[in-house]
């Protein structure tokens, strides 16, 4: 495991606004989808984002637009980062036709052709293989590209993910595994569910280079995932990027939170990603208060419109239902 | 007139595969070094090469779900699982993955995947190796189980799968793969979901699959003598179910005895024996009747594999019930 640069590098102001806008994107959608849901506009499983927007803003970027990308079931941001417009993900939420999956996935399975957006999976470490194949896909047709793979802390006791670094690793296939270690699987903490807790540990025992980053911080997590394309790509072979993050609300809407303490919530939100960006920005001298203001007004709109459009979209005809079941 | 095994059956159908589609690559358990746990990819190795017959390790979740992926990103897998048993270890990509991903991603995605498997009884190797599962497969909306029981399916019914844009499964069963016959017909990628009579008459209807598609055939000869004339249907396809031509049958039959080496209780020919039910009922003379696998994990013990299983035997006794 190789420590992240303690002094990030220098940032150019339309970088930080960009990084500070998709950000607060991810954060007042989040907010957004949780208001729809209590009012009955969105249903199912709805699992937020907030407070690991960081992860998603700073490492899904680092990949090209060659690039594959698998996420899981809390898939907003990892979506939005990927450049998926927020009116598709709002109106696959409200479960329309005009949604990303057509209606058929919901918040857990955002897909996206276009952006070679996998999907969201939500049998945990499903995903897993699935990247592998899609990495192996690529080496066996000499394409130089490569595909990133989200997934939790959870995962790493599931099966899939040791077949699956197994596999990357005889192959030397180019996957970057993004582990977002929010420290709770649903409500069992990491420490009550896993018996060795560095996971640069589990990496090595496959022979798979690894790093662990503050994932609050987006530029620890941009510089570390930066380091992991360059590393995977061009036939370096899998590697692993730890993500210590942590969600500020509850694993889903259905969770009543009850395993961990207010206190420990309140230390976490003291790291805020958004805040701490924010400062670092003001620091720099790259941020005054007017443009805070103007990037919550263009974030509002997006979001307002996202909404207007799923609201006005077309449910699909129930005489669809069987379609896509196969091929036509 | 081109006879062979069905394993050199399957085997010349991979052959051309690989040789025909730079998409192709098989995968799977032992399927390079050592051949295939049923010698099928004997030589495919030293043929094409490690990259393109490719030995995966005992991780059925992890190569299956590969096999999804590269389908998904354009590559035409054929994964190799050593035995339908050992496939339940794949599960979840199969039926969480492969079988959902057109749907749930609105139709931007495909997985045209094939996978094969080995599978039923009949070789002494008791209750790990030997059972018939593939009506689990065959409840699955999203994927397609294809059952191949003559040397010339063996043949002609990997190109189709492969042709199709949707995971197909097939399931070859153990016993077939010595068994000799012509592998010409059809000359060309089966159709795929049809089901074919295998043998003509007009007393009653043997619908069956795979490795039982002989025992009924035996029966068939044996009524014969007796003077009953049985018509064997073999339903190739399990899903989708063609019960068109198993309609045919019975309404020119008007009995119907199904025969399936998996266990009873909500068995594959239950389904069928239900869409007789629902669609064929007034064509019936006869209540339908099963042969199915004893409700037991496969025992070892010979005799008592043999009572596990449908027999000629046991095939002939049902049809004279129902002439009863």
């Amino acid at each position: 495991m190789s420590a992240a640069p303690a002094v990030s590098p220098a940032l150019d102001r339309e970088q930080g606004l960009a990084l500070l806008r998709e950000l607060l994107l991810i954060r007042r959608f989040e907010e957004k989808a949780a208001e729809l849901y209590s009012l009955g506009k969105i249903r199912g499983f709805l699992h937020l984002y907030i407070g690991e927007e960081a992860v998603a803003t700073g490492a899904v970027p680092a990949l090209g637009p060659e690039d594959a990308l698998v996420a899981t079931y809390r898939d907003h941001g990892h979506a939005l980062a990927r450049g998926l417009p927020a009116a598709s993900l709002m109106a696959e939420m409200y479960g329309k036709a005009t949604g990303c999956s057509r209606g058929r996935g919901g918040s857990m399975h955002f897909f996206d052709a276009e952006r070679r957006f996998y999907g969201g999976y939500a049998i945990v470490g499903g995903g897993l293989p699935i990247a592998v194949g899609l990495a192996l896909a690529d080496k066996l047709t000499g394409r130089d590209r490569i595909t990133g793979c989200f997934f939790g802390e959870g995962a790493v006791v599931e099966g899939e993910f040791h077949e699956s670094m197994n596999l990357a690793a005889l192959w030397r296939l180019p996957v970057l595994f993004l582990c977002e270690n929010n420290l709770y699987a649903m409500g069992t903490a990491v420490e009550r569910s896993q018996a060795q807790l560095d996971l640069s540990l589990r990496a090595q025992g496959y022979g798979v280079p690894s790093e662990s980053v503050d994932g609050m911080d987006v530029l620890a997590v941009r510089e570390a995932a930066r380091r992991g394309v360059e590393a995977v790509r061009g036939g370096g072979g899998p590697y692993l990027v730890e993500f210590r993050t942590y969600r500020f609300r509850a694993h889903s809407m259905a969770d009543p939170d009850l395993y961990r303490t207010k206190e420990e919530i309140e230390e976490w939100q003291k790291r805020d990603p958004i805040r701490l960006f924010a400062a670092v920005l003001r620091e720099q001298g790259l941020l005054e208060d007017a443009e805070v203001e103007e990037l919550e007004r263009s974030v509002a709109e997006e979001i307002d419109a996202a909404v207007a459009e799923a609201e006005a979209a077309p449910w699909e005809p129930v005489g669809d239902l069987l379609k896509d079941v196969y091929a036509a | 007139m081109t006879t062979m095994t069905y394993r050199e059956a399957v085997r010349e159908a991979i052959r051309e595969a690989l040789a025909s589609d730079k998409r192709v690559f098989l995968m799977g358990e032992d399927v390079g070094r050592y051949g295939g746990a049923f010698a099928v990819s004997h030589g495919l190795l030293e043929e094409f090469g490690p990259e393109r017959v490719r030995d995966a390790p005992l991780s059925e979740s992890a190569f299956v779900g590969a096999g999804i992926g590269a389908a998904l990103a354009g590559m035409r897998p054929i994964v190799e699982v050593m035995t339908i048993n050992f496939s339940l270890l794949a599960l979840d990509q199969i039926v969480n993955n492969a079988a959902t991903i057109r749907y749930m991603s609105g139709g931007q995605f495909g997985v045209p995947l094939v996978v094969r498997m080995a599978t039923g009884g009949g070789r002494q190797l008791a209750a790990q190796h030997a059972h018939s599962l593939e009506a689990w497969y065959a409840h699955v909306p999203g994927i397609k189980a294809l059952a191949p029981a003559t040397v010339a399916d063996a043949r002609w019914m990997l190109p189709a799968a492969l042709a199709d844009p949707d995971p197909v499964f097939l399931f070859e069963h153990a016993t077939l793969y010595p068994l000799e016959g012509e592998a010409d017909e059809p000359g060309g990628p089966a159709e795929l979901g049809r089901a074919a009579v295998r043998r003509q008459g007009s007393d009653v209807t043997l619908v069956t699959y795979g490795g039982a598609l002989g025992k009924c055939l035996d029966a068939a000869a044996r009524l014969a003598e007796e003077g009953v004339e049985a018509e064997v249907v073999d339903l190739r396809s399990l899903r989708p179910l063609d019960l068109d031509t198993v309609l045919a049958s019975v309404a020119r039959t008007h009995r119907a005895v199904l025969v399936d080496e998996g266990w009873r209780t909500v068995g594959l020919v239950a389904e069928v024996s239900a869409r007789i039910m629902e669609e064929g009922f007034d064509l019936l003379d006869w209540p339908v009747r099963r042969v199915c696998g004893a409700e037991a994990p496969m025992p070892y013990a010979k005799h008592l594999e043999e009572a596990a299983l449908p027999s000629p035997d046991s095939i002939v006794a049902a049809v004279r019930e129902t002439l009863a």
